[in-house]
This record gives structure tokens, sequence and C-alpha cells, in this order.
């Protein structure tokens, strides 16, 4: 009883935020609106037993990826809007189109999947937590050194593409104070 | 009783929305946004699939999607800060001519 109330008390809260933000003319508004929507997704998260990753999508997306846009949005005129045309009705029909084929997959996909095993299979003594773990450092090793070398090529990149004039030394930046002026 | 279906379907609308956002928005940053948008629907569904089979992999997949995720939005918005700085518009129509 109570699952059903949370899950359409989410679902409606998440489609609306995501609504929101991807109708919204303010870069602000759909900032704003898309951080409270991963919040409500974190919720989907608790509901279906993975403690985890609900922690992890609110720490990492409402904290680190929302902060991000919003340092981002800095450097950006974020009330000027950007002038949108209006396309033809071919994108409209490629839309309808793309979200019935998707409904008729995601109403089939159960029946298709009905033979599924579990490879991994969640243990009852063990929380959520622990279980993950423990198959994140066995099964799973090499893709999480692959993913924290990923993140550490992603902040690299990120510092070098935004940090100008790094060809100069920082510590030695005082010295040269007419080119600070431009 | 919520089954898998009822969050598929929820998941698959999130996809839609997001869907929406990538083919109709012009705005390179909301693009981005509905990239997040459409990760996270998968993630949704990974997540549904994960607890109603019993198996781990579809929430470890989701893990790798949030690491994935957060270094696209690392390295595009350092992309797109650097061309709003080159042209002043964060249109994409400005990105079609892809002469540095």
């Amino acid at each position: 009883m109570y699952e059903a109330v949370a899950f359409y008390l989410f679902s409606v809260l998440t489609l609306g935020m995501f609504a929101i933000t991807v109708l919204s003319n303010n870069a602000l508004y759909a900032m704003s609106a898309l951080a409270g929507g991963m919040i409500f997704v974190s919720g989907f998260f608790f509901l279906l037993d993975a403690e985890f990753l609900g922690v992890v999508q609110i720490i990492v997306y409402s904290g680190a990826v929302m902060a991000l846009y919003a340092f981002g949005m800095m450097f950006f005129d974020s009330t000027q809007e950007v002038r949108e045309k209006v396309e033809s009705k071919k994108v409209l029909y490629a839309l309808s189109l793309t979200s019935a084929l998707l409904i008729v997959f995601i109403v089939a996909a159960p029946i298709i999947g009905a033979n599924i095993e579990a490879t991994y299979p969640m243990s009852a003594e063990l929380g959520n937590v622990q279980t993950i773990g423990l198959v994140l450092f066995t099964k799973y090793l090499v893709p999480f050194e692959l993913a924290a070398v990923m993140l550490l090529v992603a902040m690299i990149s990120g510092i070098i593409l935004v940090s100008k004039r790094l060809d100069n030394s920082v510590t030695l930046m005082e010295e040269d104070p007419k080119e600070e002026a431009l | 009783m919520i089954t898998l279906t009822h969050y598929l379907v929820v998941a698959g609308a999130m996809f839609a929305i997001g869907l929406v956002g990538v083919m109709r928005r012009k705005n390179l940053l909301m693009l981005f946004f509905s990239t997040e948008i459409l990760l996270n629907a998968a993630n949704v569904g990974f997540a549904a699939v994960s607890k109603f089979y019993g198996d781990l992999t579809g929430q470890m997949f989701a893990f790798f999607i949030i690491a994935v995720a957060a270094s696209e939005v690392a390295v595009g918005l350092g992309l797109l800060v650097l061309w709003y700085k080159r042209t002043g518009s964060i249109d994409l129509d400005s990105l079609q001519m892809m002469k540095g």
C-alpha cells in the first residue's frame, strides 16, 4: 500500500520535474528542476531496495553534477534566452513513433525476460551495501579501476579546458601585471 | 501491487521526455540536461530489473552509468565554456561549422 503511494507520488513528481526541465526556457529554472528530479529519482532507488545507489545518486548528481552546472552557468549569460527555431513536423512524427515503440518494448520486456536467472543474487543476511561491496571488488574490479581512470582523465581534461594560460606558471602569474589587466 | 512493468513504464516515460529535449532544444546547456535525464531513465530501469530478478548486475551497471555521466559532464561543460568564450553563443546552430 505504502509502496504504491510512494511509487505514484515519486513518478508524478519526477516526470513533472523533468518535463519542466525540458520545456522551460530559463536555464536557471531548468537546472533547479533537474536537481529536484534527481532527488526524486533517488526515491525510486530507495523504494527498490538499492539504498547505496540512492545515496550515490544524491551525492553525485545533486551534489557534484549540479554544483558543476551551477558553476559552469556563471560563465554563461543565463538570463539570455537562446532563440529556438520551430522545427518541421518530422521531429514530431519521429518522437511519437519512438515513444510508441518504446512502450511496446517495455510491455513486452518482462515476457521476453521471463527465463532470466540471477548471476549475482542478492543475499538476505548481508545488506545491500555489503553485497555491492563484495560484488564490486571481486567480479567488477577491472571495470571499477577503469572507471577510476576515466574519472581522473575527465577531471584533468576539465581543468585544462576551462583554465586559461596553462602554459604560464601559476606561481609566477603576478610578475606580469599588464597581462593580467587584459 | 507495483510490478516491474510499472517501473519500466515510468523509466520509458522519462526516456521519452529526455528524447523530446534532445530533439527539440537548440540550447546546448539544455541538451546536456536532457542527456542527464536519459541516463537517469536507464538507471531507474536497471535498478527495477535488479530488484525484480533478485540480481545485482543491474545496480552495478547503474553505478558505472553514474560514473560515465559524471565524467561526461566534466568534459562537456569544459568544452561548452570554451566554445562560449570563443563564439559568445551556446546555440546548437553555431556548432554547424566544425572549423576551429
